[in-house]
């Protein structure tokens, strides 16, 4: 077995298989998994916000859904991965608490969701699996050899999308 | 007040908050000892500028399970306040305030409300302190509770601190009865409050 690569909040790393990758507690944040079958180059971005547009301190560009993504495809091309080839699983976007502030915070794992689709979308990577949503945490660990995405939560038995 | 620098706010308000943890976690020991009915002791509060990545480790890795409550803050300044423990810290005080014995990690929806009103008691509090120094209105929302991964619960703070920049501000508190329990406060006033708060304490004009 190859190593395991951890990745922290507002972070993104990428690695070969037969290392695996892994974010811990996940919450209202979404976790990234991109894989390109051929080379088996995979990449795991822990992104906290939608959109870096709308911030004015955007200097971390790991910590948004747009600049996270174009992030995490560049350094994966410059390692030998093919744009054309990515897939892209993704785990997160909680809302941990009932009520989170009224401002323009409201919803913001389901927005994060949603930004992380449509720049998917936009840069034509196709989406093979989620679980996101609903108010729990989540560990996800990412294998670039296989592609599977595993899914740890409290009080849950893990799950492989 | 709006041209002001974010970093200034930010340097002058940790020197702010570093004496209001001092005092505001007092207040909380206080109130913890009244709702327990016996002595509790408190270490002096260590505050804390945290990368995002530092936090989880901070509080014993991202997938310690911890309880944390989350309130809503409106009045004069509007923003919000977390309290995060243990999960066997919030066990040991429930079970002291109930005077019951339960072991392990579940809770029944009794604990949970007696949970969400010891949070309600220590973030109240807190804010309490906040507001007599400041002479400004404070109103706390009705108290919400999730028990998860630390990660998981601190990534609404965090997100939140991410707005503006890539740290997270943490007070660390240590209160002692006859267990030693780790609690964490994290408040998060919304970028005019900072001005609000710091006028109100006469660090700037």
């Amino acid at each position: 077995m190859g190593e395991v690569i951890k990745v922290g909040m507002a972070d993104l790393k990428i690695c070969i298989s037969p290392d695996s990758i892994t974010t811990l507690g996940l919450g209202s944040c979404v976790g990234i998994a991109l894989r390109d079958p051929i080379t088996k180059i995979g990449g795991l971005a822990h992104i906290m916000l939608p959109d870096s547009t709308a911030i004015r301190n955007q200097t971390n560009i790991y910590k948004f859904a747009d600049t996270g993504i174009d992030e995490l495809v560049r350094l994966m091309v410059e390692k030998g991965a093919s744009k054309q080839r990515m897939v892209a699983k993704i785990a997160g976007g909680a809302q941990m608490f009932a009520f989170q502030n009224k401002s323009d915070l409201v919803r913001v794992g389901e927005r994060n969701v949603e930004a992380t689709k449509s720049k998917l979308k936009e840069m034509g990577i196709k989406i093979l699996a989620e679980d996101t949503g609903n108010s729990y945490g989540r560990t996800v660990i990412f294998y670039p050899e296989t592609g599977d995405y595993y899914i740890r939560a409290v009080g849950k038995s893990e799950t492989v999308i | 007040m709006d041209e002001m620098n974010l970093e200034q706010v930010t340097e002058s308000y940790f020197d702010v908050l570093k004496e209001l943890g001092n005092i505001g976690a007092g207040n909380a020991t206080t109130a913890l000892a009244q709702l327990l009915n016996c002595k509790v002791d408190m270490k002096v509060p260590q505050v804390k500028l945290l990368n995002f990545n530092e936090v989880g480790a901070a509080m014993g890795g991202e997938e310690q399970i911890m309880a944390g409550i989350y309130l809503l803050v409106e009045g004069d300044i509007t923003g919000s306040i977390m309290f995060l423990l243990e999960v066997k810290s919030a066990r040991h005080l429930v079970s002291k305030l109930m005077g019951t014995e339960i072991e392990g990690e579940d809770f029944t929806d009794m604990e949970i409300s007696a949970l969400k009103e010891i949070g309600n008691i220590i973030t109240g509090s807190y804010l309490n302190s906040l507001s007599t120094l400041t002479n400004l209105t404070i109103y706390p929302s009705v108290p919400d509770l999730s028990i998860d991964m630390a990660g998981a619960i601190l990534s609404v703070p965090a997100i939140e601190f991410g707005t503006l920049g890539d740290q997270i501000l943490l007070i660390q508190t240590q209160f002692t009865d006859d267990y030693d329990l780790d609690g964490y406060f994290i408040l998060l006033p919304d970028l005019e409050s900072y001005g609000k708060i710091l006028k109100a304490l006469g660090l700037i004009s």
